[in-house]
C-alpha cells in the first residue's frame, strides 16, 4: 500500500514537473497561436544557467535564482529575434523554424558548455529524506519539487483567474483579434506571456537537473510529452494542462512501476520490462490520440475555442 | 536597384523549364555515381549516395502528401521503420527471399498508412499534425517494446535479401543502380499522378478543401488514397534502408527523423517535382561535408533552416523558378569548391580557402561597380 | 551572371589542381597503420570516452607512436552512445579511413550493431570494453578480440561473493540492454541465494531511479546487486542514499564504481562490495608504469575502461611486431594477436579459444585517501583463471 501512494508521489512529482514545461507551451499557442518546439530548449538552457550558477556561486538556491530571470530574458530574446515573424505563419512554418531553433540550441549548448553535460550539486540538507507518512520516508529534494510545482500552479492560478493580466490572458486564448481591438497592447501582452513561459521551462529544466543530470538535447523528449499535454488537456488551458500533465505524469510511473511485474509473471525479467516501458509511453500516446479524435478540442477547452 | 541585379521575379516558363532540366541533370548525374566511385577509388562515395538516393524516394513520397496534398504528416518516418523492420523480421526467422519480403513490406506499409490515415484525416492544421506524431511514436514505442527483434537495440539483418539469382544484391553498384532506378520511377509516377484528375483533386484540396467537397467530391477518399500510396513508397524506401544497411533500429522512426524528412521536403522546394530529390541532396550531402569539418555544424544548419523558412519559401526550386537560379549556382559552387579545397588541402586548408573568398569579393565588387556604372549612365 | 561563373570555374580548377600537381608523390607517401577508435565522445558518459582515448594515445606514446616500426594514425569517432551512430561511425572508418584495426566500443549494444560490416570486411575488431555473450559463444568469429572481458564474468563474480558473503536474499536493479541481461544471468548462475526481485531500467535514458528504490525497500532484501556503468552508477548511489537505505541494505555492484565516478560518488559508496578484474594496485610491473604515467599526463586516476584500452593498443602492436607489419596476411596477425604476447597491466594474459580473456575477477572496495580523494583497493581473488561460461559454445 505504501508501495503504491510512493510510486503516486513519484508520478505527481514527474507530472508537476510536466506541467511547468507544458504551461509555457499552453499558453504560447493559445494566446499567439504559435507551436514553439524550441521550448524544450528553453528547459534544457534553464537546467545550464542553473549548472553554471550554481558553480559560480556554490549555492543551488542562489544559482536557481539566478537562472529563472536568465531564462526568462534569454526566451524573450528568442521571441524578439527569431519568433516575432513566426505569428502570422502558418503551422508548418513555425514548426520547421522552431524545429531549427532546437538544433542551434543543442549546438550552442555543446559549444558553450561542453559535450559531457553537467551536474547540478543540492545542498546536504536536501539530500536526506523526510516522513511523508509514518513509514514511508521520502526523499527531501523530490518532496521539494512537489512542493515548488504544486505553488507554482497556485500562483498561476492566481494569476490567471485573480489579474488583470490573467484576464488578458484568458480573453487572448479566447479571441486574440478582439483583444487587440479593444485596445491592448497585444505586442507586449505576447513578449510578456512569452518571458512568463521561459521562467516557468528554466524552472522546470532546473529542477529537473539534479535528477536526471544536464545533458544537450535533454528538453526533446520532453517537449513531445508536453506536446502530448496541451493537447489533452486542451490548447490555452491551464487546468487542462494541470490535470493532463498529473494523469501523464501518474500513468507514466505507475505503468513502468507496475507492469513489469504483472508482464513478469510469463515473461523474463528483461522482456517484461521492454515491454512494460514501451506499453506505458504507448498508454499516452493511445490517450492522445483518442483525445483528439473524440474531443479534438482537449478534455477542458479554452471557452470560445 | 537596377533590373540588372537579380531580383525575384515571378516565373516564367524560360525558368520553370530550368528548374526541370536541372532536375533531370541531377537525377542523370547521380546515375554517374558508381562510375566516378571507382574512377575515384571512394568507395565511401558510392555508400554515401546510396543513402541520398533512398532517402529521396522517401523525400519524394513525402512530397506527395505534404507538397501537392497539403498534409503536413510528422510521422513519415515510421513507414521507413515498418518497411525495413519486415524485411528485419522476416530475415530474422529465415526468409531472405526479396520476391516475399518487398511487397509484404510494401502491403504492409500501406495497412498501417491507411489505419493512421483514417485516423488523422479526421482533424486538421495543427491538430494533424499533432496526431501523426502521436501515432508515428506510437509505432516507435512498439519497436521499442519488441524485445524478440532487439527492442531498442535494435536487429542485424545477417543475410542481405536476394532476388533468387535474378539481381545480385550484394553487388554494391548493381543495388545502387536498383535504387536509382526506383527513384526515377518514383518520381516519373509522382509526376504522372500530380497531373492527373486525381492529383487535380489533390491540389485542389490543399487549396481549399470545403470548395472541392461542395463542387462534389469526395475529398476525403482522395486524401486518403494518397496518404496510403505515400505510405508505401515510403516503406519501399524502408526496406531499400533496411537491405542496405543490415541493420534495423527504432530510432529511425523517431519523430526527429520525420522532422528531417520534412526538412528535405521544404528545402528542396514543397510541391515541386524535383524539389525533394534537391532537398535530400542538399541535406545530406550538407550534413555529410559539415559534419567532417567540424562537429558543430548544427550551428549553422539551424539557423540555416530558418532563414529558409522564413524568407526562402519554396526552397531551392523555387528559388530557380523565381529567377535566382544564379545565385543558387553561384552558392552550390562556393560550397563545392569549398569541399574540394577541403578534401584536397586537409589541414592546410585555411589559405586557398581566404584565397577563395577573396577572389569571390574581388568579383563582386567589379560587378557592383560595373552595375553602378551601368545605372548611372542609364540615368 | 555567366562571367561570375567563368571566374568561378577557373579559380576553382586551379585551386584543386595544385594539390595534385605539386603534392601527388607527397600524397602517397607513408605507410602508416590506422586504427579506428570508436567510443562515447559525448553526453554524460563522455568521460569514459576520453578515459579511453588519454589511455590509448598513453600507450601509443610509450610505443613511440610506431608499431613493429610503422607509424601509427589512430581515429577516433564518436558513438553517441546510440547503436545506430556506432554503425555508421564504424562504417564510415572502414569505407572512407580504411583503417587496418578497429577498436573501442564501451557498450555492448552499439557494439552488437556495429560488429558485422567489420568482419565481413575481415577486418579485426578488439574490444576494449563490451563483451557481449553473443560474440564470445555461437557469434564468436576469428576476427574478433576481446581485450576487455566478457560481459558476464565480473557479475558471475559477485554472485559467488554474494555466497562467501552468506547473502540469502537479493534484488537485483540493472538495465535494460545487452550487458545487463548478461549482468543478470552471471550473477544468477553462480548465486545460491534467492532473487527476491529483478528491475531492468530503461536504457540509457532512465536516470531517475526513484520507482526501483521505492520496490526495493519494499522488498526488505539482505542486499542488493547493481550494475550501472557510467554516469547512472552516480545518480542511483545519490538516490539510494537520498533514500535511507544505504545503511540498511549493502550494495553488490560490477561496473557501477570506477576511477570517474568516484569522484561524484565519494563517501556513498563506502562499504560497498564490488568486483574487477583490474585495479590500480596491481603489482604488475606494466600496470605501475601505466598508473604513474597517466596520473602524470593527464592529472587523474585512469579507470578499467583505459586500462583495457591501454592493453589493446599493446596488443595491436604485438601482432604487428610479430608478422613484421605485413597486415595482409590475415591469417598470421589473427594469430599473433591470439598469442596475446604483450605485457598486459593485468599481468599474464591469456586468451580463451574463443578469443575472450581467461582472467581473475578481484574483490575490490572503495576507500578514502584523503578528505577529497577516494581509491579503490583489491581485497581478494574471487574467481581465478576464470573462463567464461559461454566459450563452450563457440566453436572456433
Amino acid at each position: 500500500m505504501l508501495l503504491i501512494f510512493e510510486q503516486f508521489l513519484n508520478g505527481l512529482q514527474i507530472g508537476l514537473l510536466l506541467f511547468l514545461l507544458a504551461a509555457g507551451l499552453t499558453l504560447v499557442f493559445g494566446i499567439m497561436d504559435m507551436v514553439n518546439l524550441a521550448h524544450g530548449s528553453l528547459y534544457m538552457m534553464g537546467a545550464y544557467f542553473a549548472a553554471v550558477f550554481t558553480e559560480w556561486t556554490g549555492s543551488f538556491f542562489l544559482g536557481a535564482a539566478l537562472a529563472l530571470p536568465a531564462g526568462a530574458l534569454l526566451g524573450i530574446a528568442v521571441e524578439v529575434i527569431a519568433l516575432r515573424t513566426l505569428y502570422t505563419r502558418d503551422h508548418l512554418d513555425q514548426v520547421l523554424a522552431t524545429f531549427g531553433l532546437i538544433l542551434f540550441f543543442n549546438e550552442l549548448a555543446r559549444l558553450m558548455f561542453g559535450a559531457g553535460g553537467m551536474t547540478i550539486q543540492t545542498p546536504d540538507w536536501l539530500q536526506g529524506q523526510i516522513m511523508v507518512l509514518p513509514g514511508l520516508p521520502y526523499p527531501s529534494y523530490r518532496f521539494l519539487i512537489i512542493l515548488v510545482g504544486l505553488l507554482c500552479a497556485a500562483f498561476l492560478y492566481v494569476l490567471v483567474q485573480r489579474t488583470r493580466l490573467g484576464m488578458l490572458i484568458r480573453a487572448g486564448a479566447s479571441n486574440r483579434e478582439m483583444v487587440g481591438a479593444l485596445g491592448v497592447n497585444i505586442k507586449q501582452l505576447f513578449t510578456l506571456v512569452f518571458g512568463l513561459g521561459s521562467a516557468l521551462a528554466a524552472l522546470a529544466g532546473l529542477m529537473a537537473g539534479p535528477v536526471t543530470t544536464v545533458q544537450i538535447g535533454m528538453g526533446d523528449n520532453i517537449l513531445i510529452l508536453a506536446l502530448v499535454v496541451i493537447v489533452i488537456g486542451g490548447i490555452g488551458s491551464l487546468p487542462g494542462a494541470f490535470i493532463a500533465a498529473l494523469a501523464i505524469g501518474i500513468i507514466d510511473t505507475m505503468g513502468r512501476a507496475f507492469l513489469p511485474n504483472i508482464l513478469g509473471s510469463f515473461l523474463s525479467p528483461s522482456e517484461a520490462s521492454t515491454l512494460a516501458t514501451a506499453l506505458s509511453s504507448m498508454l499516452i500516446y493511445i490517450l492522445m490520440a483518442a483525445v483528439l479524435v473524440l474531443r479534438p478540442a482537449g478534455l477542458f477547452p479554452a471557452p470560445g475555442r | 536597384m537596377s533590373s540588372a541585379s537579380h531580383s525575384s521575379a515571378a516565373p516564367t516558363a524560360d525558368s520553370t523549364r530550368l528548374s526541370f532540366i536541372v532536375g533531370l541533370v541531377l537525377l542523370g548525374f547521380l546515375g554517374l555515381i558508381p562510375i566516378l566511385s571507382v574512377a575515384f577509388e571512394d568507395p565511401f562515395l558510392l555508400t554515401l549516395f546510396t543513402r541520398i538516393v533512398i532517402m529521396a524516394i522517401a523525400a519524394v513520397s513525402l512530397n506527395l502528401i505534404l507538397g501537392y496534398g497539403g498534409m503536413v504528416s510528422f510521422g513519415h518516418a515510421a513507414y521507413i521503420g515498418v518497411g525495413g523492420y519486415t524485411v528485419g523480421i522476416l530475415a530474422f526467422h529465415g526468409v531472405h527471399a526479396a520476391w516475399i519480403q518487398w511487397p509484404l513490406a510494401v502491403l504492409i506499409s500501406g495497412i498501417v498508412a491507411a489505419l493512421i490515415g483514417l485516423l488523422s484525416l479526421r482533424t486538421k492544421g495543427i491538430f494533424f499534425i499533432m496526431i501523426t506524431l502521436a501515432l508515428s511514436q506510437l509505432v516507435y514505442y512498439l519497436g521499442n517494446g519488441a524485445f524478440a527483434y532487439g527492442g531498442d537495440d535494435g536487429l542485424n539483418i545477417m543475410k542481405r535479401s536476394d532476388f533468387g539469382g535474378l539481381l545480385n544484391l550484394d553487388n554494391r553498384p548493381t543495388f545502387y543502380y536498383l535504387c536509382w532506378v526506383i527513384l526515377l520511377a518514383t518520381v516519373f509516377f509522382v509526376h504522372r499522378t500530380v497531373n492527373s484528375r486525381f492529383g487535380m483533386v489533390l491540389q485542389g484540396a490543399k487549396s481549399n478543401d470545403r470548395r472541392m467537397a461542395t463542387i462534389g467530391f469526395p475529398v476525403h477518399r482522395y486524401q486518403l488514397t494518397a496518404f496510403v500510396l505515400a505510405g508505401m513508397i515510403c516503406g519501399l524506401a524502408g526496406v531499400l534502408t533496411a537491405t542496405f544497411t543490415g541493420f534495423i533500429s527504432p530510432a529511425m522512426m523517431h519523430w526527429s527523423r520525420s522532422g528531417d524528412l520534412i526538412v528535405m521536403v521544404v528545402l528542396g522546394g514543397m510541391g515541386s517535382l524535383f524539389g525533394p530529390v534537391f532537398g535530400t541532396v542538399a541535406f545530406l550531402l550538407l550534413e555529410e561535408v559539415l559534419s567532417s569539418w567540424t562537429e558543430y555544424w548544427k550551428i549553422v544548419f539551424g539557423p540555416l533552416l530558418v532563414l529558409v523558412v522564413l524568407f526562402a519559401r519554396g526552397g531551392i526550386d523555387g528559388a530557380m523558378v523565381r529567377g535566382q537560379a544564379g545565385t543558387l549556382l553561384a552558392g552550390c559552387a562556393a560550397f563545392f569548391l569549398l569541399y574540394g579545397i577541403h578534401t584536397a588541402y586537409e589541414d592546410e586548408w585555411l589559405i586557398p580557402t581566404l584565397i577563395l573568398v577573396a577572389a569571390c569579393a574581388l568579383v563582386w565588387v567589379a560587378k557592383w561597380a560595373v552595375d553602378r556604372k551601368k545605372a548611372a549612365s542609364h540615368d | 551572371m555567366r562571367s561570375v561563373f567563368k571566374t568561378f570555374a577557373l579559380l576553382s580548377t586551379a585551386l584543386i589542381a595544385m594539390p595534385f600537381a605539386a603534392g601527388d608523390a607527397a600524397a602517397q607517401a607513408a605507410k602508416k597503420i590506422k586504427i579506428g577508435f570508436v567510443t562515447t565522445l559525448s553526453g554524460p558518459n563522455a568521460a569514459y570516452g576520453r578515459d579511453m582515448q588519454n589511455a590509448f594515445n598513453l600507450a601509443l606514446d610509450h610505443l613511440g607512436k610506431k608499431m613493429g616500426g610503422v607509424p601509427v594514425e589512430v581515429i577516433y569517432e564518436d558513438d553517441e552512445q546510440k547503436p545506430e551512430v556506432g554503425k555508421q561511425k564504424t562504417e564510415k572508418l572502414l569505407q572512407r579511413d580504411k583503417v587496418d584495426f578497429v577498436a573501442g566500443y564501451i557498450w555492448s549494444n552499439v557494439l552488437l550493431a556495429s560488429y558485422k560490416p567489420v568482419l565481413d570486411a575481415e577486418t579485426f575488431l578488439i574490444s576494449t570494453n563490451a563483451g557481449p555473450s553473443q560474440l564470445a559463444g555461437e557469434g564468436c568469429n576469428p576476427y574478433f578480440f576481446a581485450a576487455s572481458w566478457q560481459n558476464d564474468q565480473n557479475h558471475m563474480a559477485v554472485g559467488e561473493l554474494l555466497n562467501q558473503k552468506g547473502i540469502k536474499s537479493l534484488y537485483m536493479v540493472a538495465p535494460n540492454y545487452a550487458a545487463g541481461v548478461d549482468g543478470t544471468n552471471g550473477v544468477k548462475s553462480l548465486y545460491k541465494g534467492q532473487v527476491i526481485g529483478q528491475d531492468m531500467t530503461k536504457w540509457p535514458d532512465q536516470l531517475d531511479f526513484s520507482s526501483e528504490i521505492s520496490k526495493i525497500r519494499a522488498a526488505k532484501p539482505q542486499a542488493v546487486y547493481v550494475f550501472f556503468p557510467g554516469r547512472a552508477g552516480v545518480q542511483f548511489f545519490q538516490q539510494y542514499s537520498q533514500a535511507g537505505l544505504k545503511k540498511d541494505i549493502p550494495v553488490y555492484s560490477a561496473f557501477t564504481i570506477d576511477a570517474v565516478t568516484l569522484k561524484l560518488q565519494k563517501d556513498l559508496v563506502l562499504d560497498t562490495y564490488l568486483t574487477s578484474t583490474w585495479g590500480t594496485d596491481l603489482p604488475y610491473a606494466a600496470n605501475q608504469k601505466f598508473v604513474t604515467d597517466y596520473k602524470k599526463k593527464y592529472n587523474e586516476t585512469p579507470a578499467f575502461y583505459g586500462a583495457q584500452s591501454y592493453d589493446a593498443a599493446n596488443l595491436i602492436a604485438s601482432a604487428v611486431a610479430a608478422t613484421k607489419g605485413n597486415l595482409k596476411d590475415k591469417k598470421a596477425v589473427g594469430a599473433a594477436l591470439k598469442a596475446a604476447k604483450f605485457d598486459s597491466v593485468r599481468g599474464p594474459f591469456k586468451f580463451g579459444h574463443n578469443n575472450f580473456p581467461i582472467q581473475n575477477v578481484y574483490q575490490q572496495e572503495a576507500y578514502k585517501v584523503s578528505d577529497t580523494e577516494y581509491d579503490l583497493r583489491t581485497v581478494s581473488t574471487v574467481l581465478t583463471a576464470h573462463t567464461d561460461p559461454h566459450a563452450a559454445k563457440c566453436k572456433m
